[in-house]
C-alpha cells in the first residue's frame, strides 16, 4: 500500500532498474514516465498542477479527468482514457460539451438487490452527483439513499488501488499469467476445484459469460452469497409453485395490505417504486377514485414500513407465522393454527384485518418478509391465490436474479467443498463474504485455512477482510467506472454506462470472468456490447438501438411478463407451526444504512441517522420498553456528551456480544433487534470497528432470527450518537408542529389542521418584500413520507455537507440541512409513527436575518434567506433564534480539504465551507440560479418544475414540491391550498415559506377508537 | 441616612451614638492622607503577598492566552455550544463581566451627581475594576465568534469597498456601540479622577522613571485654582454623560435576548432586570475587593464600615429588584397563557438543570435577605462570603437564562443539552487572571484610593471641598 503514495517526483526519477524491482505495478506509468515525449508534456501543459500532485493517486485521476471530460461527449468512448499524446485546445468543441455546464449521463446502480436507473450528473468528465431516471421502472426519477451514497463510495479514498498478490503490487498480465496454469489444469479436471462465488447478479451478460464458463468447466460451481438476497422468497415459491418465481407488487390494484414481516418500503430493488405506487393510494385530497389503501403489518422487529402501517402488531417472529396460518386457515386453508400474539390489541387487529381481508378478497395483498421462513412465503402466495389477488395485486415473474440463491448454491455448499478439499481455485467476485457468512457456515475457516483452496482470487472494491485471506486482490471497478447492465425489480433492462474511466484501474467482473475465459483483453465495454449484439441482433440497426438504450438507460418493454403460476399443494403445507422458544427471541437485520456492511466505510451512511432510533455511528441492541424493563435495562439518557445507555451481553447460543441496549417504542417485547454491517475489522477509515459485529450469533439455518436468547446487562456505560432524544407526540402535537388525523375524521373535516386561531392577521414593523419576478416555496406532504432518509443523503451530496464524525454528534453538532423528525403517538407498547422532514422554513419574516450583525445573512427578492458564508464571522446568534433550529454551524473545519479523492466529488456549484460559518438549507439556489440562466438565455420565464430541489428530486413518494407561489397554477401553489395546509409555528408569525400537509392515516373504522392527535392539539391551542 | 453632609461639620460636638459612622476615621489630616495612600504605591517595598498574588494572576491569564491560541488555531468547537444551545460559557460570561463593572459607574456618576459623598473612597477603586471587567468581557463576543479575524472590525460600522455597513437592525451590533462608548466613558472618567493624584505622586516621585511617567501622565497638573475649577466641570460634565450608561449598557446587553423569539428571552422585563442585576453584581464584586484589600493595607480608617454598611444596603435593594424579576418571569409565563412560555418555565425549573435555577435562588434572593439585619451588614467576613454567593448568583442567572431557555426551545426534535468544557473553563479563569493582573497592578502603581477626593470629606474640609 505505502506503495501508493510515492511522490510523482520520485515516480519521475525512477530508473529502469528500479522500476525493474516492481515492474508490474508500475507499468502503465512506466509508459509514461519513460517517455520523453510525456515527460516534456506533462511539464509543459502542467507546470503547476504536476507539482502539486504530489500524490500519485491524485495527478492520476487528473489524466483521466482531462482525458475522460474530452471522452464522455461521444457515448460509444465515455469510459476511454486520453490517449497519452499532446493535448490541443478544441478547435472545435464536442457537441453539447460547455465548460462549468453539468451533462448528465444515465445508467444504473444495483445497489440493493436489483437496477435502480439513473442519471449521473457529470461535472467536466467527473461524476458528482446521482439522480433519479424517470423513465426507469426501479427509479421513476427517486432513488434511495444507498444510491445517492454511491457516489462518495466512487471517490473513497479507501478503496482498492492495486492490484495485489499477497500484499505486493501486481500487474493485470502477471494476473492472468498466474491463473493460467491453474485454470488449465482445472481445464483437465472439468473443472472440478473451480468455484466461482458472487453476490446477486442480475445482468445478462456476466450471467452469459458464467454460463459459458460453467460450459467451458463444466463440474465448476457458481455459488452465490449475498445477505440482500432473497432466499427464503426462493425457497417459498419453490415450495408453493415448484419453481423459484419472485413476487411483483401492484398497489394499484391492493385495497387492503397485509406485510408480515415484509419492509417494501426499506429495503429491497424495487423499495422505491413500491413507494411511490403505496403512496399513490394515500392522498387524501386525491385518490383518483379509488379507496384509501390500508396497510396492516404484523413485524418481529421495526421498520419503516411498520412505522407507515395503518395497523401495526408488534409481535414475536414465531406469531407473525402464526397470524399467516391464522389467516390462511380463515381462508379455508389445511393448515395447522399457530401460536397468536397475547395481547388484546393484537387480537382485534388481527380479526378485523381478517374480516377487511374477506371483504376486499381480490384486492387484498399479501406479502411475506425475508426474515420469515420459505414455508410463510409459500403460505402467503396460497393465500393470495385464495384471496384471488394473485396475478392482480401479486403478480409473478422470473427472478431478476441469476441463479437464484438456494441451498446447492450456498456459501455453506462451498464452504463445505473448501472444507473437503475439493476446491482448488476460488474466484470471489465482489462482496465481502468472510465478514457476511454466518459463523457456522465454515466459510471464514475455510478460506483462511492457507492448506484448503491453493488459488483465492478476491475482485473486490475494497481491501477488506475477504482480501486479507485472498491471495490476489483484485481491485474492481465501481458501477460508475465501467460497463455492465442489470435488471431492475420488474426485469426491465438497461445497461450499465461508467462515467469516468476506472480510478484505480479497477477491473469488473465481466473482464475478470472473460479473462477466466481465455481472453484478458477484451475490454467490459466490448463485452457487453457483444452480449446486446447477441440480444438485439448484429444489423446495422444495432448501433442506432445501442445509443438509445444506452442514452435513455434502459430497453423499452424488457420487463418479465407475468407468470400464471398456481401453488401446487404438497408436503410443505404440512409444516409444523413454529412456536415461540424461550422468552427473548433475537431479530437479526440488515442495516437501514449500512445494509450488510457494503456502506460502512461510507461517511454519509454511518452519520446517517437511522430511520426510527435516529442512532448514527452505532447498532444496537434494540428493545421494546417493556422487554427492557423486565431485564432492568434503563432508558436512553440524554447528556450533551451523547446518549448514555447500558452495554449489555447478548448471548443466545453459545455466543455472546456485548452491545450497548437501546429502548425503542413499538418494538416487539421479547425480542431483541440487532443490525448487521457493523463492527468491521477492515473497512478502512470510516467504518473501522465502529460498531458491534453481531454475525457470531447467527445460524445459517435461520439466518434473520434466533430463539432462546439472552441478556445481561454490563457494569457499563456507553454513549451514543443520537440525533433525535425526544421524541413524544403529545409534544409536537400540543405544539401544533405535527398534524394528522384518521381518513373518517378528514372525510368530515377536510382542514382539520387549520387552527382557529391561526386565521388570525399578523404584522410587521417593516415593510413587505416585494416580489415581483418569482416567489419561491415549498410544501412537504406528511401523508406521502415514510421517512426513508433518501433526501437527507441527497442533499449531503448536493449541497457538499461534511460529516462530522460521532465525537461530534454527540455534542449536537451534526450537519445535515434537512433532518426529519420522529414522534410516536400512543402507548410506547404500540404507537404510530410519524416522520417530518425539516429543511429551513425560508421565512418571510426571517428571525435570523434581523440579528446577524454583519448583514450574513439576507432575504432575497425571490424570498430565499439567503446565507453568505464568506460574510459570516460566526456569532451563531442567528441559530439560537431560529425557531426551527435548521442552521448548521462550522464549529471546526468539517469539510475535507485535503483528501485528494474527495476533492473530485464536491458539487463545484456549491461553496465547501470553511471553519466558523453558519450553514443551512438553501433551497438549492444553485439550482434556481442555473435554471434562472437558462430562461434568460432563452428569453423565457422559469417553467414550473424545471427547478426541483435535491431533496425533491430524490424523494420516492414525490413528498416534497417545490415551485413559484406568484403563479396560482404552480404545483406548490396547488399544494398549499389543500385544506391539509398548515406551517410551523403559525403564532411566531415568522411566516415560512416551507409547509406542511397533515398526516391522514387510514384505520380502520372498527378499530379506531382513540380520539386523533390532531383533535387534541386543536383543543389545546383553541 | 446615607448621606452624612448635612450633619458633618458639627459631628465632633455631638454624641456619636446618633450619627452615621464617620466616613474617615478621626484623626486624619491631609497629610497623613497623602502618606497613607502614597505608600500603597511604589513608595514602599512590593508587599510578598502582592507578588504571591500577582504571579498567581499572570499564571491564570497566560491560561487564557493558551485557550485564545487553541480558538484561533482549532475552532469554536473547542468549547461547549451546539444546536440548539448556540451560545453557552461566551455569553454567560460576556454578560457576566459587564454587569459587575457596573457598580464602577454608578459610584462613580451616579453618587457623584446625588452628592453621595460615603462614594469618595471607593469609587477609584470600582471605576478602575470596571475598567478591567469590561476588558475582560470584551473578550469574550470578540472570539466567541467562529472567524474572530474577521468579526473584530466586520461589526464595526466603517466605509468599506464593499459598501456594506453592519446590520443595523442586530442587537450584536447596538451591543459593539454600548460596550464601546461605556469602555470610553469609563476611561476618561476614571483617568480624570486621577490626574489631581497622578500630579501628587509625580510630585513625591523618587524615582527619575517614575517622576517621567506619573509627570507625564498628570498632564502638566500644578493643583491651580483654574485647574481645580476646570477639572472639577470636567469631572461632572463625564459624570453626567455617564449616568445614564449605567442604564443603557445592560439595557441593551438585554436586548441580545428580549429581541429574540426565544421562551425565556423574549421578554420586556430584562432591560430594567438586568440593570439592576448588574447593580447588584458589581457591589457584590466591589466588595468582594474592598474587604481584603482593606484589610491587607489596614484602610479601615478610610473605607469604613460606613462604606461598607452602604454597599451592602444597596446590594440588598438590587437583590430583592432581581428577586422581584425572578416572580415576574415566572408570573408572566403563566399568565401569559402562552404554552411555550409556561413550558420553559416549568423546565427551567424543574427539568434537568433544575439545580441551576434553584441555586440561584439561593444565591441571589434567599442568601442576601440577611443583609435587612445590621449585625450582617457590619460582620465583614459575612458580607463577603454573601458578595460571593452573589457572584456566583448572577452567574448562574445568565447560565439559566441562556442555556434553559435555548436546551429546549419550540422543536423537541432539536432539543439537545449543554456542558462546558475545559476550554470554556481555562477561558473563564483567563479572564479572572486577567481581571486580577490589571487589578493587582492597579493597586501597586496608582492610588487604589482617590487622595484628592478624601481629603474633601475629611472634617473640616467642607467649605473647601464641598462640591
Amino acid at each position: 500500500m505505502s506503495d501508493a503514495h510515492i511522490p510523482i517526483s520520485q515516480v519521475t526519477r525512477v530508473s529502469r532498474g528500479a522500476s525493474a524491482a516492481k515492474p508490474k505495478f508500475w507499468r502503465s506509468l512506466d509508459e509514461l514516465t519513460d517517455s520523453e515525449d510525456i515527460k516534456v508534456w506533462l511539464h509543459r501543459e502542467f507546470p503547476e498542477k504536476a507539482s502539486e500532485f504530489t500524490d500519485p493517486e491524485g495527478r492520476r485521476q487528473f489524466l483521466q479527468l482531462m482525458g475522460a471530460s474530452v471522452a464522455l461527449a461521444g457515448l460509444s468512448s465515455a469510459c476511454t482514457r486520453q490517449p497519452a499524446e499532446a493535448i490541443v485546445p478544441y478547435a472545435k468543441a464536442p457537441e453539447q460539451f460547455i465548460p462549468g455546464k453539468p451533462v448528465y449521463f444515465a445508467t444504473v446502480l444495483s445497489t440493493d438487490g436489483a437496477a435502480q436507473g439513473v442519471l449521473v450528473e457529470s461535472h467536466m468528465g467527473r461524476p458528482t452527483k446521482i439522480e433519479g431516471n424517470p423513465d426507469h421502472p426501479g427509479s421513476l426519477g427517486s432513488t434511495d439513499h444507498f444510491a445517492q451514497a454511491e457516489i462518495l463510495n466512487l471517490y473513497d479514498p479507501d478503496r482498492s488501488k492495486t492490484l495485489n498478490y499477497r500484499t505486493q503490487p501486481r500487474a493485470w498480465a502477471d494476473f492472468i499469467a498466474a491463473i493460467r496454469p491453474v485454470l488449465d489444469a482445472q481445464k483437465a479436471l472439468k473443472g472440478e476445484g473451480l468455484r466461482l462465488l458472487t453476490p446477486t447478479v442480475t445482468s445478462p451478460t456476466l450471467g452469459a459469460q458464467i454460463d459459458e464458463l460453467l460450459k467451458q468447466y463444466p463440474m465448476a460451481k457458481w455459488h452465490v452469497h449475498d445477505p440482500i438476497a432473497r432466499r427464503n422468497a426462493m425457497d417459498g415459491a419453490r415450495a408453493a409453485f415448484g419453481r423459484a418465481l419472485q413476487p411483483v407488487y401492484n398497489f394499484a390494484e391492493a385495497d387492503v395490505i397485509i406485510s408480515l414481516d415484509a419492509d417494501f418500503l426499506g429495503l429491497g430493488g424495487d423499495k422505491v417504486a413500491n413507494a411511490r405506487a403505496f403512496v399513490a393510494r394515500r392522498s387524501a385530497d386525491d385518490l383518483g377514485g379509488h379507496e384509501m389503501n390500508r396497510l396492516y403489518m404484523a413485524e418481529s422487529s421495526i421498520s419503516l414500513t411498520g412505522a407507515s402501517a395503518d395497523h401495526r402488531m408488534a409481535v414475536r417472529a414465531a406469531e407473525v407465522e402464526g397470524i399467516a396460518r391464522e389467516l390462511a386457515a380463515e381462508l379455508g386453508l389445511p393448515v395447522e393454527k399457530g401460536v397468536l400474539p397475547g395481547s388484546d390489541m393484537a387480537k382485534s387487529i388481527v380479526a378485523a384485518m381478517i374480516k377487511d381481508a374477506k371483504a376486499r378478497p381480490a384486492r387484498t395483498l399479501v406479502m411475506v418478509g425475508e426474515s420469515q421462513p420459505a414455508f410463510v412465503h409459500a403460505l402467503g402466495y396460497a393465500i393470495n391465490e385464495k384471496l384471488g389477488s394473485l396475478g392482480t395485486a401479486l403478480i409473478l415473474t422470473e427472478p431478476v436474479e441469476l441463479n437464484p440463491p438456494s441451498a446447492d448454491n450456498s456459501i455453506d455448499a462451498l464452504a463445505a467443498d473448501m472444507a473437503a478439499g475439493k476446491v482448488s481455485a476460488l474466484f470471489i467476485l465482489g462482496g465481502n463474504p468472510l465478514a457476511t457468512a454466518t459463523p457456522d457456515s465454515g466459510f471464514a475457516a475455510a478460506l483462511k485455512d492457507p492448506a484448503k483452496v491453493a488459488l483465492k482470487v478476491r475482485l473486490g472494491l475494497f481491501d477488506d477482510e475477504t482480501s486479507e485471506f485472498c491471495h490476489w486482490q483484485i481491485p474492481e471497478a465501481h458501477a460508475l467506472e465501467a460497463w455492465s447492465d442489470a435488471r431492475a425489480f420488474d426485469g426491465t433492462l438497461s445497461v450499465q454506462q461508467p462515467l469516468i474511466a476506472p480510478l484505480y484501474d479497477g477491473k469488473s467482473a465481466h473482464e475478470l470472468v472473460q479473462a477466466l475465459l481465455g481472453d484478458s483483453t477484451t475490454t467490459g465495454y466490448t463485452i457487453v456490447q457483444n452480449a446486446w449484439k447477441a440480444r438485439l441482433g448484429a444489423t446495422p440497426a444495432f448501433e442506432k438501438s445501442w445509443r438509445k438504450i444506452v442514452h435513455d438507460g434502459l430497453l423499452e418493454g424488457s420487463a418479465f411478463p407475468p407468470v400464471g403460476a398456481k401453488t401446487v399443494a404438497g408436503a410443505w403445507m404440512q409444516t409444523k407451526a413454529a412456536s415461540n422458544q424461550g422468552d427473548l427471541d433475537v431479530a437479526f437485520r440488515l442495516d437501514p444504512n449500512l445494509l450488510d456492511g457494503r456502506y460502512a466505510n461510507n461517511g454519509w451512511m454511518q452519520e446517517l441517522p437511522k430511520p426510527l432510533t435516529k442512532l448514527t455511528w452505532d447498532n444496537a441492541a434494540l428493545l421494546s420498553p417493556k422487554t427492557a424493563k423486565r431485564l432492568s435495562i434503563p432508558e436512553p439518557e440524554g447528556t450533551a456528551r451523547g446518549t448514555f445507555v447500558d452495554r449489555v451481553s447478548l448471548k443466545v447460543g453459545g455466543a455472546s456480544v456485548s452491545i450497548p441496549a437501546w429502548v425503542v417504542p413499538g418494538h416487539p417485547d421479547d425480542t431483541v433487534t440487532v443490525y448487521l454491517g457493523a463492527g468491521r475489522k477492515r473497512s478502512g477509515r470510516v467504518g473501522q470497528g465502529v460498531g458491534v459485529d453481531v454475525q457470531p450469533l447467527r445460524l445459517s439455518a435461520s439466518p434473520w432470527s434466533r430463539a432462546g436468547g439472552s441478556i445481561a446487562r454490563e457494569n457499563s456505560r456507553y454513549a451514543m450518537g443520537c440525533t433525535q432524544d425526544h421524541w413524544k407526540m403529545e409534544d409536537a402535537s400540543e405544539r401544533g408542529l405535527l398534524r394528522t388525523t384518521s381518513f373518517e375524521e378528514y372525510k368530515a373535516k377536510p382542514d382539520f389542521a387549520k387552527y382557529a386561531e391561526e386565521q388570525a392577521p399578523q404584522g410587521s414593523m417593516y415593510p413587505e418584500h416585494p416580489y415581483n419576478g418569482n416567489k419561491w416555496g415549498m410544501s412537504i406532504d406528511l401523508s406521502a413520507c415514510i421517512g426513508c432518509n433518501a433526501c437527507v443523503t441527497a442533499c449531503q451530496s448536493e449541497n457538499n455537507i461534511a460529516v462530522v464524525g460521532k465525537e461530534q454528534i454527540m455534542r449536537g453538532r451534526e450537519m445535515q440541512w434537512l433532518r426529519i423528525d420522529r414522534y410516536y403517538e400512543g402507548e410506547s407498547e404500540a404507537p404510530a409513527v410519524h416522520h417530518q422532514p425539516v429543511p429551513c422554513m425560508q421565512c418571510e419574516n426571517a428571525s435570523c436575518e434581523v440579528v446577524c450583525p454583519v448583514a450574513a445573512t439576507t432575504h432575497s427578492d425571490e424570498g430565499l434567506n439567503d446565507m453568505v458564508y464568506n460574510r459570516c464571522v460566526g456569532t451563531r446568534y442567528c441559530s439560537n433564534n431560529c425557531a426551527y433550529k435548521v442552521r448548521r454551524f462550522n464549529f471546526f473545519l468539517y469539510s475535507d480539504w485535503d483528501t485528494e479523492s474527495l476533492k473530485l466529488q464536491k458539487n463545484p456549484d456549491v461553496t465547501v465551507r470553511s471553519r466558523g460559518v453558519m450553514e443551512k438549507c438553501t433551497y438549492c439556489v444553485q439550482r434556481v440560479n442555473e435554471a434562472r440562466i437558462n430562461s434568460r438565455n432563452e428569453n423565457r420565464e422559469i417553467r414550473d418544475g424545471e427547478i426541483r430541489t435535491a431533496c425533491q428530486q430524490v424523494c420516492p413518494t414525490q413528498a416534497i414540491v417545490f415551485g413559484d407561489l406568484n403563479k396560482a397554477d404552480s404545483a406548490v401553489s396547488k399544494k398549499k391550498a389543500s385544506p391539509r395546509n398548515y406551517v410551523l409555528l403559525h403564532e411566531l408569525n415568522t411566516r415560512p415559506r416551507t409547509s406542511y400537509l397533515a398526516s391522514v392515516r387510514n384505520p380502520n373504522p372498527e378499530l379506531s377508537t382513540k380520539a386523533p392527535a390532531a383533535a387534541e392539539g386543536e383543543a389545546h391551542h383553541g | 441616612m446615607d448621606s452624612g453632609h448635612s450633619s458633618s461639620g458639627t459631628s465632633s460636638t455631638m454624641d456619636s451614638k446618633y450619627l452615621p459612622l464617620p466616613l474617615v476615621a478621626p484623626g486624619h489630616t491631609n497629610d497623613s492622607v497623602t502618606e497613607k495612600i502614597s505608600h500603597m504605591t511604589m513608595e514602599k517595598e512590593t508587599p510578598r503577598a502582592w507578588w504571591l498574588t500577582f504571579l498567581i494572576a499572570l499564571g491564570m491569564a497566560g491560561g487564557l492566552g493558551v485557550a485564545i491560541l487553541g480558538l484561533l488555531f482549532v475552532g469554536i468547537g473547542l468549547w461547549g455550544p451546539n444546536t440548539p444551545v448556540g451560545w453557552g460559557m461566551d455569553i454567560i460570561n460576556f454578560v457576566w463581566w459587564i454587569g459587575i463593572g457596573h457598580a464602577g459607574t454608578l459610584i462613580s456618576a451616579i453618587l457623584l451627581l446625588f452628592k453621595q459623598k460615603w462614594r469618595n473612597s471607593i469609587n477609584r477603586f470600582a471605576e478602575a475594576m470596571t475598567l478591567a471587567a469590561v476588558l475582560c468581557a470584551l473578550q469574550y463576543p470578540l472570539f466567541h465568534t467562529g472567524r474572530p479575524w474577521l468579526a473584530f472590525y466586520w461589526l464595526l460600522p466603517y466605509p468599506n469597498t464593499m459598501s456594506l455597513w453592519p446590520n443595523f437592525r442586530s442587537p450584536l451590533i447596538w451591543d459593539v456601540f454600548a460596550v464601546s462608548t461605556y469602555g470610553t466613558v469609563s476611561l476618561l472618567f476614571w483617568y480624570v479622577g486621577l490626574i489631581p493624584d497622578l500630579g501628587t505622586l509625580r510630585d513625591r516621585a523618587k524615582n527619575p522613571i517614575a517622576k517621567v511617567l506619573y509627570g507625564m501622565a498628570s498632564m502638566g497638573w500644578r493643583n491651580s485654582a483654574r485647574h481645580w475649577s476646570n477639572y472639577e466641570k470636567a469631572y461632572l460634565l463625564l459624570a453626567g454623560l455617564s449616568t445614564p450608561l449605567v442604564l443603557s449598557v445592560h439595557t441593551v446587553v438585554s436586548f441580545d435576548f428580549s429581541v429574540s423569539l426565544i421562551p425565556g428571552w423574549h421578554a420586556t422585563i430584562f432591560p430594567p432586570y438586568f440593570v439592576a442585576g448588574a447593580v447588584f453584581a458589581g457591589f457584590a464584586m466591589v466588595l468582594n475587593l474592598a474587604i481584603p484589600v482593606r484589610w491587607i493595607y489596614r484602610l479601615e480608617d478610610v473605607i469604613t464600615m460606613r462604606h461598607i454598611e452602604n454597599m451592602a444596603k444597596v446590594m440588598l435593594a438590587t437583590g430583592l429588584i432581581v428577586a422581584y424579576g425572578y416572580f415576574m418571569e415566572v408570573f408572566m409565563a403563566w399568565y401569559s397563557g402562552n404554552f411555550f412560555e409556561w413550558f420553559m418555565m416549568k423546565n427551567r425549573a424543574g427539568g434537568p438543570y433544575g439545580w441551576s435555577y434553584w441555586l440561584l435562588i439561593l444565591c441571589n434572593v434567599v442568601i442576601p435577605n440577611t443583609l435587612w439585619w445590621k449585625k450582617a451588614r457590619t460582620n465583614t467576613i459575612w458580607l463577603f462570603i454573601v458578595s460571593l454567593f452573589v457572584g456566583v448568583g448572577m452567574w448562574l442567572e445568565r447560565f439559566v437564562i441562556i442555556v434553559t431557555s435555548l436546551y429546549r426551545d419550540f422543536m423537541p426534535s432539536s432539543w439537545g443539552y449543554y456542558k462546558a468544557t475545559e476550554f470554556d473553563w481555562m477561558f473563564f479563569m483567563g479572564t479572572g487572571g486577567l481581571f486580577l493582573t490589571l487589578m493587582l497592578l492597579f493597586v501597586r502603581f496608582l492610588p487604589a484610593i482617590p487622595m484628592s477626593e478624601v481629603k474633601m470629606i475629611l472634617p473640616g474640609a467642607e467649605g473647601r471641598a464641598r462640591r
